[in-house]
C-alpha cells in the first residue's frame, strides 16, 4: 500500500519535469520568435541545456550511486572533441548540418562511454576519497592527452598525430592540400562549423531525463541506489556491485559526451584547457545546489547558476563575488528548518524526508 | 529562527531582484538605435578641424559624425586579466583623446570575457543588448575565435588588438588584427637572426601546452629551415612545469647553443634568465612580444635582462611625444608603466576613428550598415598608432608593419 503511494508520487514527479521542461521550452521559443528576449539570454540557451544535461548526468554519479567524481568534465572533453571531430569529418559527406550533430552527439557519447568504462574498471573498486582522486586525475590526463592530439581530415579519410615530443606540427600529418586541421593540440579545434541548436539543446534534455529517470525508477535503479545506501547490506542480498556502478557510471559519463559534443558544435573554437577542474566543480556546484539525487533539482539549479554570473554583469568587478554570496544564501536556505517546513507544505504526496526525521 | 529566515529571504530577494534588473531591461527596442545624437557635446559639428593637434587625425577628418557605441571584450578578472586591463584602458584613454577634440563622439563599455570562449560570446551578446556599433576585442586568442564567428554572422566590425592567431581572421571579411600574427612573429624573429647574427647556433625553450608559444614556435622553425638557420637543441616546458629549466638550458648548453630563442611570456621567461646566469651560462636570449612586461616585473633584478633582444611593436621607452603622453597619462591614471597590451587597445581605437573618417558613418547608422562601410575602406586607410608607423591593412584582415627589434640596456629598450 505504502510502496504503492510512493511510486506514485515518484511518477508524479517525473511527469511534472517533463512536463515543466517542455513547458520552458515553449515559453522560452515562443518568447525568442516573438522576439522578447534579448540576445544576451538567446546566446545562453544552447550552454544552459549543455550545462543541464552535465548536471543530470552528474546527479546519476553523485546522488544516485553516492560516489564523488570530480573529473565530468574530463567526458565532456572526450565528447567535445570526438564530436567536433566526427561533424568536421563528415561534411562532405553528409550535407545535412542537423543528421551531422546527430551523429556527433551519438560519437561523443559512445566515445566517452568507452572511455568512462576504461576508467571505471579501475576506479570503482575505489571508494570515497581515492575515488575523488583518481577521478580528479583522470580529468587532468585527459586534457592533457588532447593538447598532444593532432587530427586534420581530407579527401583520403582521417590523420591523427600524438605530438608527445611537443615537435610536430599539423603539416607533419601529410594531408593534400585541400585538408582542414581539425584539432591542433594547444589550439584546440579551431574553425568548427555552429550545429547546434535550442531545438537539439531540448531533445537531448529530454533525452538525458527519460534515460536517467527510467534507470533511477527500474529494478537497476532501486539496486544501485541499495548500493549507495549501504552497500554491505546489498551486497548481501546478491546485489552485484561493481556491475551496477559500472551501469551507472557508464551511462553518466555517455550523457556527459553527448553534452559535450552538443558543446563542442556551439562554439567556433574550444581548447581542451576549457574542460579543467574548475569547469567539473561548477557542473559538481550545480548538482549540490540542486539537491543530491533530485533531477528537477540539477535542472533549475544548472539554468539558474548558468544565468546568475551573467545577470550579474553590471557589478563588473564584483560579478563573482555577488555570485558567491547568492551560492552561500542558497545553500544556507536551503539547509534552513523552517524553510524545509514551509517549502515541504507545498509538496505533494507524503513528505518522506520529514517522517524519517521525526522517527 | 523566523527573524534569521526571513533575514535571509529578503537577502535573497532583493540579490535577485538586481540580478533581474541587470538581465531583463533593455529589450530590443533600442537595440539598432543608439540613443540619438543628444549625448553628443555642441561643439559636434561646428569645430571638425582641431584635431591638429592630434598626429593620427592627419587623415579625412570631419566626414564621420556623430555618437558611436564601442564594445570591449576582454579577461577583466582571472589569469589572464592583466592583458585585458591593460588593453581596455589603453582604449579607454584614446577614447577619452577622441572625445575631447570634439566631432565623432564615442561611448565605451567593456565586459569581462575572463579569456573563456563561452564567456566571450556571453560578453559580446550582452555587449549587442546595448547597442554595440562597433568591437574592440577580444584580447585573447581563444576568446577572439569563438566571438568571430558570431561577429562573421551578425556582421559587426571587429578589431581585435592582441589576439595574434590567424585563426582569427581566416575566413572572416570583418574580423581585423591590431597586433602581428604568431606566423609574423616567427618569421620575424627568424629572418632578424640570420640576417643580423648570421651562423648563430639557435635553441629553442618554448611552451608546448600554450597555443601562442607553440604556434610562433612552429613558424620560427619552418622559416629558420628556408634561411639556414641552424637550430641546435629544442626544450618543451608546460604549465605546470615553468618553475625549473635547469634541464632545458644544460640540453641547449651542452648542443652549444649561443643564442636562446624563447617565444614564451615573461613570466617564465625571468626564471630561465635567472637560472641560466646561476649555471654560468651567458647566451644571447632572443625573446617575441610575450617578453614585453619583463622589466616591469615585481622583483625581478633587471641586470639578469641585461643584453636580452625581442622583438616588440611597443616600447613605453620610445623618445617621441605621443608615447611619452600615452606613457604618462596612463601612469597618472592606473599607476604603472603601460605594455604593449594597452599600445594595442590604444592603437585600436584610433584605428576604428580613421576608419570611421575615411568611410564618411555617422552614428545613427546600424552595426551591419557600419561594418560593410568600414571593410570596404580597411585595406585603403593607414595609420600611425604607438605600435607601428603607417599600419595598413590586407583585405584578410592582417596588419602591415615593420617589427622592432630592441636590446635592453641599462634597465631600457634601445635599438640595436
Amino acid at each position: 500500500m505504502k510502496t504503492r503511494k510512493a511510486l506514485k508520487t515518484a511518477t508524479k514527479v517525473d511527469f511534472a519535469t517533463y512536463l515543466g521542461v517542455t513547458a520552458a521550452f515553449v515559453i522560452v521559443s515562443l518568447l525568442k520568435s516573438g522576439g522578447f528576449l534579448n540576445r544576451s539570454l538567446t546566446g545562453m540557451l544552447v550552454p544552459i541545456c549543455c550545462y543541464i544535461v552535465m548536471a543530470v548526468s552528474l546527479n546519476l554519479t553523485v546522488g544516485i550511486l553516492g560516489e564523488l567524481s570530480l573529473g565530468h568534465a574530463g567526458f565532456m572533453s572526450v565528447g567535445a572533441f570526438s564530436g567536433v571531430i566526427a561533424a568536421m569529418s563528415l561534411q562532405g559527406a553528409v550535407p545535412f548540418g542537423w543528421v551531422r550533430l546527430v551523429i556527433a552527439i551519438v560519437v561523443g557519447a559512445a566515445v566517452a562511454a568507452l572511455a568512462g568504462f576504461v576508467v571505471g574498471v579501475p576506479v570503482l573498486r575505489l571508494r570515497g576519497d581515492y575515488l575523488a582522486i583518481v577521478t580528479l586525475a583522470f580529468g587532468e590526463i585527459i586534457k592533457e592527452l588532447i593538447n598532444c592530439l593532432l587530427v586534420g581530415h581530407d579527401e583520403n579519410g582521417l590523420h591523427m598525430a600524438f605530438n608527445i615530443s611537443g615537435t610536430l606540427t599539423i603539416d607533419d600529418l601529410g594531408m593534400s592540400p585541400g585538408g582542414v586541421a581539425i584539432i591542433k593540440g594547444a589550439q584546440g579545434a579551431t574553425g568548427t562549423e555552429k550545429l547546434a541548436s535550442f531545438g537539439a539543446g531540448f531533445l537531448l534534455v529530454m533525452l538525458t531525463l527519460v534515460i536517467v529517470l527510467n534507470l533511477v525508477r527500474s529494478r537497476t535503479g532501486r539496486a544501485v541506489m541499495a548500493i549507495r545506501d549501504n552497500r554491505i547490506a546489498a551486497e548481501s542480498v546478491g546485489v552485484n556491485v561493481t556491475k551496477y556502478k559500472m551501469i551507472a557510471f557508464i551511462t553518466s559519463a555517455a550523457l556527459a559526451g553527448a553534452a559535450g559534443a552538443l558543446y563542442g558544435l556551439n562554439y567556433s573554437s574550444l581548447a581542451a584547457s576549457k574542460f579543467d577542474f574548475n569547469t567539473s566543480i561548477l557542473v559538481l556546484v550545480y548538482v549540490v545546489l540542486g539537491g543530491l539525487g533530485s533531477i528537477w533539482g540539477s535542472i533549475i539549479a544548472a539554468a539558474v547558476l548558468y544565468i546568475l554570473p551573467e545577470a550579474l554583469r553590471q557589478f563588473s568587478d564584483y560579478r563573482m563575488l555577488v555570485y558567491a554570496i547568492v551560492l552561500i544564501l542558497v545553500m544556507l536556505a536551503t539547509n534552513n528548518p523552517t524553510l524545509k517546513n514551509f517549502l515541504g507544505r507545498f509538496r505533494f504526496g507524503p513528505r518522506k524526508s520529514h517522517k524519517k526525521e521525526a522517527a | 529562527m523566523m527573524k534569521k529566515f526571513f533575514g535571509i529571504l529578503l537577502t535573497l530577494a532583493m540579490v535577485l531582484s538586481l540580478a533581474a534588473c541587470g538581465g531583463g531591461n533593455d529589450k530590443p527596442a533600442d537595440s539598432s538605435t543608439p540613443p540619438a545624437d543628444s549625448s553628443t557635446p555642441p561643439a559636434d559639428s561646428s569645430t571638425p578641424p582641431a584635431d591638429s593637434s592630434q598626429p593620427s587625425a592627419d587623415a579625412p577628418s570631419g566626414s564621420a559624425s556623430g555618437t558611436f557605441k564601442l564594445g570591449g571584450v576582454g579577461p577583466l578578472t582571472g589569469d589572464a586579466a592583466i592583458y585585458g586591463n591593460a588593453a581596455m584602458n589603453g582604449a579607454k584613454i584614446a577614447v577619452e583623446e577622441i572625445n575631447a577634440l570634439g566631432g565623432v563622439q564615442f561611448e565605451f563599455q567593456a565586459e569581462d570575457d575572463v579569456a573563456d570562449g563561452e564567456t566571450s560570446v556571453n560578453a559580446y551578446n550582452t555587449l549587442m543588448d546595448w547597442g554595440m556599433q562597433v568591437l574592440v576585442g577580444p584580447v585573447t586568442t581563444g576568446a577572439a575565435i569563438a566571438v568571430s564567428a558570431e561577429v562573421y554572422n551578425d556582421r559587426v566590425f571587429a578589431l581585435t588588438p592582441s589576439a595574434s592567431s590567424t585563426d582569427v581572421i581566416s575566413g572572416k571579411d570583418n574580423m581585423f588584427q591590431v597586433c602581428f600574427t604568431d606566423p609574423n612573429q616567427g618569421v620575424g624573429s627568424a629572418d632578424y637572426i640570420s640576417q643580423n647574427m648570421p651562423g648563430a647556433k639557435v635553441g629553442i625553450i618554448y611552451r608546448n601546452d600554450d597555443a601562442y608559444s607553440q604556434g610562433i614556435r612552429d613558424t620560427f622553425v619552418a622559416e629558420a629551415g628556408k634561411v639556414g638557420l641552424e637550430i641546435v637543441s629544442e626544450g618543451t616546458f608546460t604549465k605546470d612545469t615553468q618553475s625549473d629549466f635547469s634541464v632545458q638550458l644544460t640540453a641547449a648548453q651542452s648542443a652549444g647553443a649561443d643564442l636562446i630563442f624563447l617565444p614564451t611570456y615573461y613570466q617564465p621567461n625571468a626564471v630561465i634568465l635567472n637560472q641560466a646566469k646561476g649555471m654560468g651560462y651567458a647566451p644571447t636570449f632572443f625573446g617575441v612580444d610575450g617578453m614585453d612586461g619583463i622589466l616591469a616585473m615585481p622583483g625581478f633584478d633587471t641586470s639578469l635582462a641585461e643584453g636580452v633582444m625581442l622583438l616588440t611593436p611597443f616600447s613605453a621607452d620610445a623618445a617621441d611625444e605621443r608615447t611619452q603622453s600615452f606613457v604618462s597619462k596612463y601612469n597618472e591614471l592606473h599607476g604603472e608603466t603601460p605594455n604593449q597590451f594597452a599600445a594595442d587597445g590604444y592603437d585600436a581605437v584610433y584605428i576604428i576613428y580613421e576608419a570611421l573618417q575615411a568611410a564618411g558613418c555617422t552614428g545613427d547608422m546600424s552595426a551591419e550598415e557600419i561594418c560593410e562601410a568600414i571593410v570596404a575602406v580597411m585595406p585603403t586607410i593607414s595609420v600611425d598608432g604607438l605600435t607601428g608607423q603607417g599600419m595598413t591593412w590586407a583585405s584578410t584582415g592582417e596588419v602591415s608593419k615593420a617589427p622592432m627589434a630592441v636590446v635592453i640596456k641599462d634597465g631600457v629598450y634601445v635599438t640595436p
